[in-house]
């Protein structure tokens, strides 16, 4: 209720109402001077291109988690997603340069699916988004072992693998740029552009308020299905990068899921929907990463880390959280 | 409120217990060392016992290492005598990855060459939940099997259900994890996570200076297994005094394996040892070396066919430990052997043969898939190489 | 209107014990042609076993989701639970009470901070609970590199062997907290407050429910009910396991459970019994695949589905009674 009138006050205020970019600016840039401090040469350009490169991949699944839960829902199931994306590609590609495009083409096929069958299960039979993708999840996890009888075949391509692992080399000031980042800045840039549009604006309005976005002639349920078709291309350009970065296993997408949905929520989104930019959870994203590196550059025993994450998401999500209902 | 009929019927009944009769034993001591504090696991006698295993010479057929024992100590298994063909039931703690895919999959060809000695088997799957396994266990014994054989989840906590199990008065074999109790009739496994260690660390600090700079990578904290590994690793790191400048648990995952290990090179310019304590993210460590233009220092990895051609691929300074995955064919066997009133030993300690430049064509093969482990044993197998593709 | 949605409403039996009657009939027959016995004593001191300890852990989820909320950290809750009990009682009969007091206090401690980040602090429970979860999984992965501890023998005869029939103690156990909790929401005031709560945040408010002290014990109980389930698979497991409650995956499938049983992830319609009908369903399932040496991912694909089939069900149903 208090959310709702709140969400009314002019939309001019974008930049310092809660659900603002600032506050995560503020932690991203702490955690750049805490790593300026520790290792200077993490800001030359080669190391920050290939760093921003490596982070693609969960950069892009906040984007499309973004979409997910500004309209009021979750999708647990990217994480499972990728692995099953990872997995199939080299089992039908093996290691056949030829097969490269044609199974790309597939794989963003079977994203979109995987979110449109989401999206279907949760709005046409009203099934809570959180069990439609735990479910989903589960079956996507367990189907991939049993296609691949419980470990991964085939083999990637190097063209395959060239998204996520190489860089446009003797690039002027920057050095090297990996494909993974141009990547990113695309679909970066196409998100930016798709919430500015009305499908942004009817997004919002959804997830602010169903009831009154029903009654002013927006169908609910196809705003909503179009989301998770969204979230599930998303996982499949994650998915292509991160085969590539890494190789095949089963380990590839594992825990995902609460990555994204913690780095959305970092970047100033509010679960429950109608708050937030997509900025911002991208830029979640990247401070999570961060703080992965600064972990490993600090030397934070690796036993110790998860503490360290929890500790934060609390803190930034409970300041964030007190401030806006202080407003 | 059915189930509360249900229960207020049942109370009528008489009562019983499941529970065996001894409680757990405790663990040995523990001994302390230079990189930091040595885990609570690490036994001082097991782990000498398990280095003089490593040069022992094996007894049993040469072609066939699952059948060899180091160090025998036979037992008698003449109260277990019965006529076959037999029931095998098999409770497996988990087969969720690679390496217990192959050894399944080598145990059931085991099976199939066996059929006319076993009329069936039975395979229950606790996928990595203790809980599971002390119920499923439980569940087996009312199963009418001729012989029990166990793959603990964890050690500790297996023990009283195992217990459980020997007092039904059945043959009960364990291999891989063991349990704290003597009851089984044998435990199988190789020589050890001491073993494996120690091979891997003594070798990669071998190929490096004093103070030079090692990277350890383990997979999980708290299973102990690899607990094993990793602190006869560190005895072997603090004994030729280099420096372990990080310890860094990658869940087996391949890009957090190559972020933390691209974070390393960039912390310190180089790293000169790379040791870690299971083969499943090697590949992408030596990537990560690749694409950061550095040389891949000195390091270790497991026998997956995917490290293997890595390895031959860009001469690499390597080697592999193994933790063979021939050693599922050997309960089998060894079920086999005591329903017969044959000896057999307990421990049945398995050679655990390293894969070093000079036999690494020997293992190496084109034909198999990339996680598939090479010291499999299984070529002479039915099905070979279909089951295992 | 506020008053009538603060009484509980009359509700049919959950259809989860048609599923849980149907998997049985079905999977004893299907066990029968393959040669085998569903119902023999062995299976079904099995069956009840699995079902008590997730039982624990769902019932208390019941209870948060009810409110609303929701708990992701019960799987570490568990696991630090089997720790404090096992290692207090160090293998000696003596110390069982204190040191279930302790395990219980602590697990009470964590539902409390749950409570206080999700009211207070207005943290949104799914990252309240994830973080939290976090926090206590460094504490475990730094602290233990294995089991540790040394459960009490006479709990281990007790509460983690014996049995009555086929029954074990801990399902007759798990019977009582069932019957408590559903005595708590059905007859007491907390009861029609946390529905209230679950059901419309600001109708409770408006009608006097103080809605935050109502969570936060919604929460404080949830985690009790973890504790519990922790000192239960001491008892079974003779020690305390660092990574007990995760390998379990009690976490999920304790949501699982509570939403196959018929309660509204939303909060405000739902209840224990049926809860403990999705326990065993899931329990059941688990048997019947495990007698037929079905594939364990296969049986995950399954369960996937009949999570969502569930929901949709209940979801059509409660649509149905909305339109008439």
């Amino acid at each position: 209720m208090q959310i709702v009138q709140r969400r009314r006050l002019p939309l001019r205020l974008i930049r310092v109402r809660p659900g603002g970019v600032l506050p995560i600016l503020t932690i991203l840039a702490v955690l750049l001077v805490l790593v300026g401090i520790r290792q200077p040469d993490f800001l030359d350009p080669p190391s920050l291109m290939s760093f921003l490169g490596r982070s693609a991949p969960i950069i892009l699944l906040a984007a499309g988690q973004y979409f997910v839960i500004v309209c009021g829902e979750f999708d647990l199931s990217v994480g499972s997603l990728v692995t099953a994306q990872v997995v199939v590609a080299a089992r039908l590609i093996d290691s056949d340069p030829a097969r490269t495009w044609p199974v790309v083409l597939l794989l963003l096929a079977f994203g979109a699916a995987v979110g449109l069958v989401n999206g279907l299960i949760t709005t046409r039979l009203r099934v809570p988004s959180f069990i439609t993708t735990l479910g989903m999840f589960l079956i996507l996890v367990g189907a991939v072992y049993l296609w691949s009888d419980g470990s991964p075949k085939g083999g990637l391509s190097e063209e395959f693998r060239r998204f996520g692992r190489r860089a446009v080399e003797d690039v002027p000031l920057l050095g090297r740029v990996p494909y993974a980042l141009l990547v990113l800045l695309a679909v970066a840039a196409l998100a930016v552009l798709l919430t500015r549009s009305d499908f942004g604006r009817t997004l919002v309005a959804v997830g602010d308020n169903p009831r009154t976005a029903e009654l002013s002639g927006v169908r609910v349920w196809r705003t909503r299905t179009i989301a998770f078709i969204l979230s599930g291309l998303a996982a499949a350009v994650a998915a292509i990068l991160l085969g590539g970065y890494s190789g095949v296993s089963f380990q590839a997408g594992a825990g995902l899921e609460f990555g994204a949905i913690t780095a959305v929520v970092l970047g100033g989104v509010a679960l429950g929907g109608g708050r937030g930019s997509v900025v911002g959870a991208m830029l979640g994203a990247l401070t999570l990463e961060l703080l992965f590196a600064l972990m490993n550059f600090y030397g934070v025993s690796g036993a110790l880390r998860s503490t360290v994450q929890g500790a934060i998401i609390l803190l930034a999500v409970a300041v964030s959280a007190t401030r806006s209902s202080a407003r | 409120m059915a189930a509360l009929a249900a229960v207020t019927l049942l109370a009528l009944t008489a009562c019983a217990t499941d529970e065996p009769a001894a409680g757990p034993s405790g663990s040995a001591s523990a001994a302390g060392s230079g990189t930091g504090e040595q885990s609570k696991f690490f036994v001082q006698a097991d782990y000498d016992a398990e280095l003089a295993l490593l040069d022992a010479a094996p007894t049993g057929p040469a072609d066939k290492p699952w059948e060899q024992v180091l160090n025998p100590t036979m037992v008698d298994t003449a109260k277990f005598k019965k006529s076959g063909p037999h029931k095998i039931c098999f409770s497996n703690a988990a087969l969720n990855n690679p390496w217990r895919q192959v050894g399944f999959k080598t145990m059931q060809a085991e099976v199939e060459a066996q059929r006319s000695r076993i009329s069936e088997f039975v395979h229950v799957d606790a996928e990595g939940k203790d809980q599971k396994q002390i119920a499923d266990i439980n569940d087996l014994l009312g199963k009418g099997c001729d012989a029990l054989i166990v793959s603990p989840n964890t050690t500790a906590t297996l023990t009283p259900a195992v217990e459980a199990a020997c007092k039904a008065g059945l043959p009960v074999v364990v291999f891989d994890r063991g349990v704290n109790t003597k009851c089984p009739v044998t435990f199988i496994n190789p020589i050890g996570g001491y073993g494996f260690g120690h091979v891997g660390a003594e070798f990669v600090s071998q190929r490096m200076k004093p103070g030079g700079k090692v990277l350890a990578l383990r997979i999980l904290p708290g299973v102990d297994v690899l607990e094993t590994r990793w602190s006869a690793a560190k005895v072997a790191f603090d004994k030729a005094k280099v420096d372990v400048v990080g310890v860094e648990f990658t869940d087996g995952d391949p890009a957090k394996t190559k972020k933390i290990v691209d974070d390393y090179i960039q912390r310190y310019g180089t790293i000169d040892g790379l040791w870690m304590d299971a083969g499943a993210v090697a590949v992408a460590a030596v990537e990560a070396f690749q694409d950061a233009g550095k040389p891949v220092p000195p390091m270790n990895g497991e026998d997956q066919l995917d490290f293997l051609k890595i390895w031959k691929d860009k001469n690499l300074t390597a080697i592999a430990p193994t933790y063979p995955t021939y050693q599922w064919r050997t309960p089998i066997i060894a079920a086999l052997r005591i329903l017969d009133g044959q000896q057999v030993s307990n421990p049945w300690k398995l050679p655990q043969p390293t894969i070093t430049q000079d036999n690494l064509d020997q293992y190496l093969d084109a034909n198999m898939p990339p996680l598939h482990y090479a010291m499999c044993g299984c070529t002479d197998l039915p099905g070979y190489p279909q089951r295992w593709k | 209107m506020s008053a009538r949605s603060l009484l509980p409403a009359r509700r049919p039996v959950p259809g989860v014990f048609v599923a849980l009657a149907l998997t049985l009939a079905i999977g004893w027959l299907v066990v029968l042609v393959d040669g085998g016995q569903l119902f023999n004593q062995s299976t079904t001191v099995s069956l009840l076993h699995v079902a008590a300890g997730l039982g624990f852990v769902a019932v208390g989820q019941t209870l948060v989701i009810l409110g609303g909320s929701l708990d992701l950290s019960v799987a570490y809750v568990i696991s630090l639970s089997t720790l404090v009990a096992a290692e207090t009682m160090n293998g000696n009969d003596g110390a069982v009470v204190p040191a279930i007091g302790l395990a219980l206090a602590v697990s009470a401690g964590i539902g409390l901070l749950n409570g206080l980040l999700v009211t207070k602090l207005r943290v949104n429970a799914f990252i309240a609970t994830l973080g939290v979860g976090l926090l206590l999984k460094g504490y475990l992965d730094s602290g233990y590199d294995g089991p540790a501890g040394t459960t009490s023998p006479t709990l281990v005869q007790t509460l983690g062997y014996q049995r009555v029939g086929p029954v074990p103690l801990s399902f007759l156990l798990l019977v009582a907290v069932t019957g408590m909790a559903w005595f708590a929401l059905s007859r007491t005031r907390f009861g029609h407050h946390l529905v209230a709560v679950g059901g419309d945040a600001e109708v409770a408010r408006l009608s006097g429910v103080r809605n935050d002290r109502v969570l936060v014990t919604a929460h404080v109980l949830c985690s009790l009910c973890a504790g519990l389930a922790g000192i239960y698979l001491a008892s079974r497991l003779g020690s305390g396991a660092p990574r007990v409650g995760t390998e379990g995956l009690y976490d999920l499938e304790s949501i699982a459970a509570v939403v196959i049983g018929g309660t509204a992830l939303a909060g405000g319609r739902g209840g224990v019994v049926g809860t403990v009908g999705g326990v065993l369903l899931l329990a059941s399932i688990d048997a019947v695949f495990n007698q037929l040496d079905v594939d364990a991912f296969f049986k995950q694909v399954i369960r996937g589905a009949i999570i969502i089939a569930a929901v949709a069900v209940y979801a059509r149903r409660a649509l149905r009674k909305a339109a008439s």
